[in-house]
């Protein structure tokens, strides 16, 4: 997956609660929840269930692929971007960014991916980007 | 089994008061809660020595306790609890328990803010909750979570921008009789339409205005009414509910109204076609839109539909609302609007709305606000008031 240079990036607050999402992306994985009990994904990962509070749960390597649930565009800022919802191939969905895109191109159930683009630490953080042919 | 407070006898809205300013630059936000709470208990007719619980949100200090020594009140109720803008409906319901449950008589409810004089924004990290560490990066705005609401409503029930702007039409038609409204131009759909983007698909005349100021209510006993010579204005029913996307699956074509309208509704032992006039704090015009469809005062994807008709115009639709103007055109004091909701709902009901927009024989009225972030997380509240 291509990285993108986009230096406006707020760097992640990295806690207790999301420190192994952060060190994912950083190796350029998305990790979801997962229980094991009553077996639902879920966004964002814990160390419980939201579901059913098990603490059987695993924080699972997510495929990237996604669609487009709802997006705008942040209008009133030096260089408006895409502020959205992307629903996962595995169920979640996500706050997150669309990048690399033709704003005006932009749908809802629109194919994403995720791509990685460098914050202002230098941490990466995911986004998406439409598919080719998308876009 | 649960006693609702109606059916223990009840809880009345004595005293309601909007503070008439729009900038208070030279006020503190602690004398703006001051001038609240004498204006609402002048209202009603008693005095701050009669208050017995108090209820507020976001005020400054730790939870209530710096406003209650402020204002020399000595409580033996305190609620805190900030849910947003639809905080003060939700002590209205808390006090109504409070009073039903014999441990208070007489409630203040204070919200003030001067977010205009400080040119402050809403800052996310203040509330940051657990989610906030997996966000912070995508640049979250407020207008943007409402906006990706809209987006959606659009997508799933065709409902476009020119329907929309119709919320804020009719508050504009009724700004225009309300001297303390900031704004008192009647607008057209056209010029929301062609106002500014700000969050696509909200324009600049899609959002509500920033107001300083404040507003007050007193809840009081059955008992205590009787002997005030305000009109009484019962809680005939309350609900509320915190809506979010448990686990990453969003819903955001409707929001916890669903919960807290049907809640209100089933207390007070009414339907929507018994409102006379709704109050409905109006963030964004898909604030409104969503909770219309959701209290049930037209089918869920049919809201558009609903506006455009003209029905939230007073004098001409079957549901008149936000007659003061709104969060849209009135007044959005602190960032927060269900204070105001409250309020305009207690003058149509006393009969002391502006006569151009006095909903004839109004004797029950709906006040409802929706606080935090609709696409995500927020907390509905819903009031169904009614005039005795």
């Amino acid at each position: 997956m291509a990285e993108t240079i986009q230096t406006d990036v707020p760097p992640p607050d990295v806690d207790l609660d999301n420190e192994q999402f952060w060190a994912a992306a950083n190796r350029r994985q998305l990790r979801i929840g997962q229980c094991t009990k009553c077996q639902k994904a879920f966004f964002y990962p814990r160390h419980f269930c939201p579901f059913c509070l098990s603490a059987d749960v695993d924080w699972a390597l997510a495929s990237g692929k996604a669609q487009i649930y709802s997006y705008t565009v942040m209008r009133r800022v030096d260089k408006p971007y895409v502020l959205a919802y992307v629903q996962l191939d595995e169920g979640p969905a996500m706050m997150t960014n669309i990048v690399e895109c033709d704003f005006e191109s932009l749908r809802v159930g629109q194919i994403v991916e995720a791509v990685y683009v460098t914050s202002k630490n230098g941490s990466l953080v995911p986004m998406f980007r439409p598919i080719d042919g998308h876009a | 089994m649960f006693t609702s407070s109606a059916q223990r006898g009840g809880a009345y809205v004595v005293g309601a008061f909007e503070h008439p300013t729009r900038l208070a630059t030279d006020k503190s936000i602690a004398q703006l809660h001051a001038e609240v709470a004498r204006g609402a208990l002048e209202d009603a007719g008693l005095g701050i020595g009669d208050v017995d619980a108090f209820f507020t949100a976001d005020a400054p200090g730790l939870g209530p306790i710096a406003i209650v020594e402020h204002l020399g009140i000595k409580p033996k109720i305190v609620d805190s609890t900030d849910v947003g803008g639809s905080s003060y409906l939700l002590h209205v319901n808390h006090a109504a328990l409070a009073i039903a449950a014999g441990k208070c008589s007489v409630a203040l409810i204070t919200l003030a803010g001067r977010p205009r004089a400080e040119g402050k924004t809403i800052v996310a990290s203040k509330f940051a909750g657990p989610e906030v560490g997996f966000e912070s990066p995508y640049r979250s705005q407020v207008v943007g979570m409402y906006a990706m609401a809209a987006a959606r409503h659009m997508h799933e029930y065709g409902t476009t921008a020119e329907q929309l702007a119709w919320i804020k039409v009719a508050a504009s038609v009724h700004a225009q009789h309300n001297a303390s409204a900031l704004l008192r131009n009647v607008v057209t759909v056209e010029e929301v339409v062609n106002s500014p983007m700000v969050a696509d698909p909200l324009h600049r005349l899609d959002c509500c205005v920033i107001t300083d100021g404040g507003g007050a209510l007193v809840v009081v006993s059955p008992e205590i009414a009787r002997s005030l010579a305000r009109p009484k204005v019962r809680v005939r029913g309350a609900g509320e509910f915190v809506k979010h996307i448990r686990g990453g699956y969003p819903d955001m074509t409707s929001s916890g109204a669903v919960v807290s309208g049907a809640q209100a509704f089933a207390e007070a032992g009414v339907t929507p076609k018994d409102i006379k006039c709704a109050c409905i704090y109006d963030s964004f015009t898909i604030s409104v839109l969503i909770a219309l469809e959701d209290l049930g005062f037209c089918e869920k994807g049919k809201g558009g539909q609903f506006v455009s008709e003209g029905n939230l115009i007073s004098g001409i639709g079957r549901l008149p609302f936000n007659t003061d103007g709104g969060g849209l055109c009135n007044n959005h004091p602190s960032n927060r609007g269900g204070m105001t909701k409250v309020i305009e709902a207690v003058r149509q009901l006393r009969g002391e709305a502006h006569p151009r927009v006095q909903v004839p024989s109004c004797d029950i009225a709906l006040a409802h606000g929706t606080g935090g972030w609709i696409a995500s997380r927020h907390c509905s509240a819903t009031l169904v008031l009614e005039r005795e």
